[in-house]
């Protein structure tokens, strides 16, 4: 399967040139870009690990390129998020977020149901790769 | 105008008889509202004879303190302050027998944080009074003090996509069709092919309830089967907007509740239910972490002819103070009415931090927001793939796009409708991310999309030749001045 979590998972992955366009829009708009890394993808996993600060003084979209591969170079095999936060008043926000590295092969999630008073179902999304200890997902 | 009829003081003013309201302190042209003053601003079309400015004065005395005759009983409270006083009566540009009445309204005149009230007195009586042939509100101002007791929507934009996960693109629905009709069963078809596709969202439409076909419980089951299924099928979070309108509030509580016992993170209610039943639900939908969404089901019998009845910009920001997260707000390329600077207007009310006032657009008056939540914009009625970057153009980011035939209707299927609309929006936010000039691209940029994806290059061909080109009933007044630049 593929997770298709953030802005752009329906399209093709995106290249280096393309990501740096995107944070160029992002860094034009005052937004500081960050980008943050997981091996559980549950569309509930809020906080994966950040990969140092958000970049809050960086206008340079090269900078983020050259994090980026360092962040590949350690966790390649795992998912890495480029997000942009916007501090304007009335947001204080994330105003764009999408996946820039995912691993070879995406496992999924599993449903599980829980058959409970009358016909009511209790659910419950596993993420098969959490079915290992953290260190050993995604490896090969 | 604004000059004419004086208002009578003293103990000539409480003389038992008939006198005309501007005479009674209805009219009070040098008047300057304070900023806790609630402001409307009225289209009057005044009978044959009847002058404008007494028109406007009878607007302000009906819809506030006055009766049809002197009553001394006036003299026993400070009546001079409870009085709404029509301060400026302007011709309609270009519509003879047609004014604007601006009319100010005291804060103590007005229970806080109630809708119901404040239509009361605002839309109450006045609109079937005999010396007008007809009456529009056009547009209200609210004071940060009067606003400050209003909830506000629910969840809000920022927090809805937070709790989506959802950021930087549009978010995409679709309406179930046929609208009425399918079974729990085959209903909960439909929301799973359409999530799994693609789509964030999927919706119930404003009379699906509990009839025959398909009673309520069943349909939530069904529906959050598919929701869920589709959750672990993307990764990503989904939902359903599970109508939750009903005949009592008992009712929608009981529906409400089992929605969130669920799992669902959104339910809906229609405007039918009422403004009373709105807040209650908004008050619910706080308190259970609920997103609300309202569809608008019969708005359009008092906003659409340009004469007479509510303009939805009023209607918007009494939904914004009611306490609601989303609103269809008009699609300006769809099937339904909306006029783009219009619709414009109706968006700025939703998402501004403080909206400006903007003739070109239909506000009137300046609206600072006071920290309530931002509405999320809905557009919903004939709009598909193909249209992708208009609709981005004139709705910006923070909008529903629903393609409900533009899903459902797709050659491939319904998972495949899904797709081809979720590409198409992706290609062309990533598009216009990189500075291209997507409203003019558009159709390359879509096209270069689809041959990567068959289902949009399907979607495409299927409805290419599909617009619906009628002017607008429903337009501003006043067109933009051309400056020296322009």
């Amino acid at each position: 399967m593929r997770v298709t979590q953030g802005a752009f998972s329906f399209l093709p992955d995106l290249t280096d040139d393309q990501i740096a366009a995107q944070v160029n829009y992002c860094i034009a708009n005052g937004w500081a870009v960050s980008l943050e890394f997981t091996d559980d993808p549950h569309p509930r996993n809020t906080y994966w690990e950040m990969w140092g600060h958000p970049m809050f003084d960086s206008n340079d979209p090269a900078a983020v390129i050259y994090e980026l591969n360092e962040c590949r170079k350690a966790y390649g095999h795992l998912y890495i998020r480029l997000s942009a936060f916007d501090s304007t008043h009335g947001w204080e926000s994330v105003k764009l977020s999408f996946i820039v590295n995912r691993p070879k092969e995406e496992p999924g999630f599993m449903l599980e149901r829980q058959e409970s008073r009358g016909r009511t179902m209790r659910y419950q999304t596993r993420t098969y790769a959490t079915g290992k200890p953290e260190g050993e997902r995604y490896q090969t | 105008m604004n000059e004419q009829a004086k208002t009578v003081r003293g103990a000539e003013r409480y003389k038992a008889g008939v006198m005309k309201y501007a005479e009674m302190g209805y009219w009070e042209p040098d008047y300057e509202p304070k900023d806790t003053d609630i402001i409307s601003c009225f289209r009057i079309t005044p009978q044959d004879g009847v002058d404008p400015i007494e028109a406007a004065a009878a607007v302000a005395g009906e819809s506030s303190t006055a009766t049809w005759t002197v009553v001394w009983t006036d003299r026993l409270t400070a009546s001079e302050k409870y009085r709404a006083k029509a301060y400026r009566v302007d011709p309609v540009p270009n519509a003879e027998g047609q004014y604007f009445a601006y009319i100010a309204y005291d804060l103590d005149l007005f229970e806080p944080g109630s809708i119901s009230n404040l239509t009361a007195s605002i839309i109450g009586n006045v609109f079937g009074f005999k010396p007008l042939k007809a009456l529009r509100l056009e547009d209200m101002r609210f004071p940060v003090a009067y606003l400050k007791t209003f909830q506000g929507p629910a969840t809000g934009v920022v927090v809805e996509r937070e709790r989506l996960d959802k950021f930087g693109r549009p978010l995409l629905g679709a309406t179930v069709k046929p609208k009425l009709g399918l079974s729990g069963r085959n209903y909960g078809r439909v929301v799973y092919e359409a999530l799994k596709g693609g789509l964030d969202f999927t919706k119930d439409d404003e009379n699906i309830n509990s009839q025959p076909f398909m009673h309520w419980r069943d349909r939530f089951l069904y529906c959050m089967e598919a929701v869920n299924k589709a959750q672990a099928a993307t990764g990503e979070i989904k939902g359903t907007y599970l109508n939750v309108t009903a005949g009592t509030m008992e009712d929608m509580y009981e529906r409400a509740e089992f929605a969130k016992e669920l799992g669902s993170v959104i339910v809906m209610i229609d405007l039918v239910i009422g403004y009373t039943a709105i807040q209650s639900m908004a008050k619910w939908s706080r308190a259970n972490d609920m997103i609300l969404h309202l569809h608008r089901a019969g708005h359009s019998t008092y906003t659409r002819q340009k004469n007479h009845g509510v303009s939805f910009r009023v209607i918007t920001k009494w939904m914004r103070m009611a306490g609601v997260d989303h609103i269809h707000a008009g699609t300006v390329v769809g099937k339904l009415e909306g006029d783009p600077a219009t619709i414009r207007g109706f968006y700025d009310t939703c998402l501004d931090e403080h909206t400006p006032m903007n003739l070109g657009n239909g506000i009137f008056f300046d609206q600072p927001w006071a920290s309530l939540n931002k509405l999320m914009p809905v557009a919903s009625g004939g709009i598909h793939a193909g249209q992708m970057h208009q609709l981005l153009h004139h709705l910006g980011d923070d909008v529903v796009l629903q393609f409900g035939g533009g899903t459902i209707g797709h050659p491939a299927g319904i998972a495949a409708g899904a797709t081809a609309n979720r590409v198409a929006l992706e290609a062309m936010i990533l598009a216009r991310n990189e500075g291209r000039d997507y409203l003019n691209e558009g159709t390359d940029i879509l096209q270069a999309a689809a041959r990567n994806c068959l289902p949009l290059q399907q979607a495409l061909e299927i409805w290419k030749d599909v617009t619906f080109d009628y002017s607008s009933t429903d337009t501003p007044d006043f067109v933009p001045t051309a400056t020296a630049a322009a």
